[in-house]
């Protein structure tokens, strides 16, 4: 798939839904109408954004704790996942996962999850179920650089390259797990270098950078859906907020914060370059921010005035109705 | 006697287990930085260099290595952020730690704590809430812990610290800010010795962890209604201190046992059980539980309230036994 403008005005717009909507979800948890906690993803929006752009809507994704932007990317809608957050019977779960739970299964999207590293087998499940089924699907996982130290991570991919399997397994590098830096707990620095472990290619990105995501992923994509099997891709980013509402942040300084807000934001990144392209005019600019507003607004209506789950939905979901199996 | 809050007691404890003795070492991750998500672990790292470990997110190798170190001859207490994630590591509690001692024919110790944060705080949803307590009630060669108070923390923590064999030590998220009267220096709980918490004539309520208190709450509503309820901790699950619960229900002849996990082969089932087997011609009821319905947590605060049982379930439990 090559770059457009077109392409390119899809990742941008969707980075400013994501961004908004965490912004909007954030603002509702200060107001009581969302509770558990958030995992802010506003600053790695980049990622998400530079691999959905190559993914079709068979394709598969699965997330982790910090998801919402891979939700999006993938195309969720914004009402009914604020709902989740609500916890409200309209959410894509019908408010029975929340926040770290988001799926949308009509989208092949299947959902965050909140075990770190537990996407990754499943993912590479996913990318089974393709070959045996002779599809040109392809899988991705994302899961942070944290869920690299999980025997999951080495269990799955070993097997995602013994099999050939149409997956590309991008981490998302953000530099800390939880409130650790990762330098204080892993040796390696970049999780692209273990791809050797398992005879892939292993690719390391500028992970604030929309187009270089873009471009790196489309030929791992290419490679999996072609027969070519997995990829392993480190998009090296930065989470601009804590790790979940609530974080003091006493591991890292307000200034590198703001330092990277100030450098690294993938919005102003990919806003610069479509800008020297002449592909986005600054009323092309505020046109795409005022949608996602407008967006966000409807999307918190809506999952304001949607009602709650019914009580009886405690005990449904749990397995599905035997008697309609024997 | 001082005041302090249950994760003030469990970290005195830890403390003191460490000046004590130099085999007792931390491992689990964010202990360092960040003292755990509950600030058990706090000042351990300024105090005791080199006796903790900030471990990667693998917590089938931070139990593994527990073990090993356990059969070595160190004690580590291991911290599992939040219970749910034990599971990536059943392996290291069930076929190694649980089973050493007796596959080697007595040679092998594995005097390993591993503390569980457990059950509903945030609303966290089905992967961050669980208890779990009878799946490693289950399990032969584990000894399973559930402190309710402060003190209780305190003195069973050191115990368990001493204690040769495994321990999953169970804390309840909810009851890390709670406050009591911890004794000071040198206080240690012996397993399998339960504790009354009120004395009371007409039901015996049985309740593990935080049930503990919101059944002394649900004592004072039933004293409206000319109740007088006595309640009963386990403390340890394994070993069951039956003697203690089988006396009380002598006594009372009204049995209601409450958990917060759910009841359905729960650990409160064992307990009902045990009653129903040893004291059966003593009672003048049916046998009560009172626990969460058999489902997964579910995230919306609509429904979590439909899940976790408080004290108007056990009020209404007492009413059903003396009706
Ligand atoms: C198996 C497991 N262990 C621990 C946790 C608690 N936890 C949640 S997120 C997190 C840090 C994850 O770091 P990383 O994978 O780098 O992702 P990031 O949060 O940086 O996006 C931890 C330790 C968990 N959810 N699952
Ligand atoms: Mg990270």
């Amino acid at each position: 798939m090559s770059l457009t403008q077109e392409k390119c005005l899809k990742m941008y717009t969707d980075m400013w839904r994501i961004r908004l909507f965490e912004e909007e979800a954030n603002r509702q948890t200060n107001l009581g109408n969302v509770v558990g906690t958030l995992h802010m993803y506003c600053g790695e929006e980049a990622v998400a954004v530079g691999v959905c752009a190559n993914l079709r809507d068979d394709d598969y994704v699965l997330g982790t704790h910090r998801s919402h932007g891979h939700c999006i990317a993938k195309g969720a809608q914004s009402d009914k996942m604020m709902a989740e957050l609500f916890g409200k019977a309209t959410g894509t779960c019908r408010g029975k996962g929340g926040s770290m739970h988001v799926a949308d299964f009509s989208l092949n999207m299947l959902g965050a999850n909140g075990i770190v590293g537990a996407g990754i087998g499943p993912t590479t499940g996913t990318a089974l179920a393709s070959k045996i089924r002779g599809t040109d699907q392809v899988s991705v996982c994302f899961f942070g650089d944290g869920a690299a130290a999980r025997g999951t991570f080495h269990e799955a991919i070993a097997m995602g390259s013994l099999w050939q399997l149409p997956v590309v397994y991008v981490c998302e590098n953000n530099g800390y797990q939880q409130w650790v830096p990762r330098k204080n707990v892993a040796v390696v620095d970049s999780v692209a270098d273990m791809a050797g472990s398992y005879s892939i290619p292993g690719v390391s990105v500028n992970g604030q950078d929309a187009i270089e995501v873009y471009e790196v992923i489309a030929e791992a994509v290419a490679r999996a859906r072609s027969g070519g099997g997995p990829s392993l891709i480190e998009a090296r980013t930065y989470r601009f907020y804590g790790h979940s509402l609530g974080d003091e942040q006493q591991y890292r300084t307000e200034e590198e914060v703001e330092e990277r807000k100030r450098n690294a934001d993938p919005i102003n990144i990919l806003r610069d370059f479509m800008t020297e392209r002449n592909w986005l005019t600054s009323a092309d600019d505020d046109q795409v921010q005022q949608r996602a507003g407008d967006e966000i607004t409807r999307a918190a209506k809506f999952a304001e005035e949607s009602p709650w789950p019914e009580m009886g939905e405690v005990g449904t979901d749990v397995l599905f109705d035997a008697k309609e199996v024997a | 006697m001082t005041v302090m809050a249950f994760n003030e007691a469990l970290r005195e404890a830890l403390h003191e287990e460490m000046a004590r003795d130099e085999s007792v070492f931390v491992m689990g991750e964010d202990v360092i930085t960040h003292g755990g998500p509950y600030k058990v672990t706090d000042g351990v790292a300024e105090k005791f260099p080199g006796r903790i470990f900030e471990t990667p997110i693998a917590e089938a190798g931070i139990v593994g290595l527990g073990v090993g170190a356990a059969m070595a001859g160190m004690n580590p207490v291991i911290e599992i952020m939040y219970l749910d994630f034990i599971t990536c590591a059943m392996d290291e509690v069930v076929n190694q730690a649980a089973k050493m001692r007796y596959m080697t024919g007595g040679q092998a110790s594995v005097p390993m704590v591993v503390r569980l944060p457990c059950g509903v705080g945030r609303l966290l949803a089905a992967q961050h809430s669980q208890i779990m307590e009878s799946w490693f009630m289950h399990v032969p060669g584990l000894q399973v812990v559930v402190p309710s108070t402060p003190a209780d923390g305190k003195g069973l923590l050191k115990t368990a610290i001493r204690s040769p064999d495994p321990v999953m030590f169970f804390e309840y998220k909810r009851t890390y800010t709670h406050k009591g009267e911890v004794p000071e220096g040198e206080y240690l709980i012996p397993f399998g010795k339960a504790d009354v918490k009120r004395e009371g004539e007409d039901v015996t309520v049985i309740a593990i962890g935080p049930m503990v208190q919101k059944s002394l709450e649900a004592a004072v509503l039933l004293e409206d209604e000319g109740y007088d309820i006595e309640i009963v901790d386990p403390r340890t699950l394994s070993p069951l201190d039956t003697e203690t619960i089988c006396e009380s229900v002598r006594k009372t002849g009204r049995v209601v046992v409450c958990g917060e996990d759910s009841s359905f082969a729960g650990s409160v089932s064992e307990i009902a059980a045990m009653i129903a087997e040893s004291c059966f011609s003593d009672l003048k009821a049916p046998i009560v539980r009172v626990g969460s319905p058999h489902v997964p947590m579910p995230f919306s605060a609509e429904l979590v309230k439909h899940v976790v049982p408080e004290a108007a379930n056990v009020v209404s439990a007492v009413n059903r036994v003396m009706s």
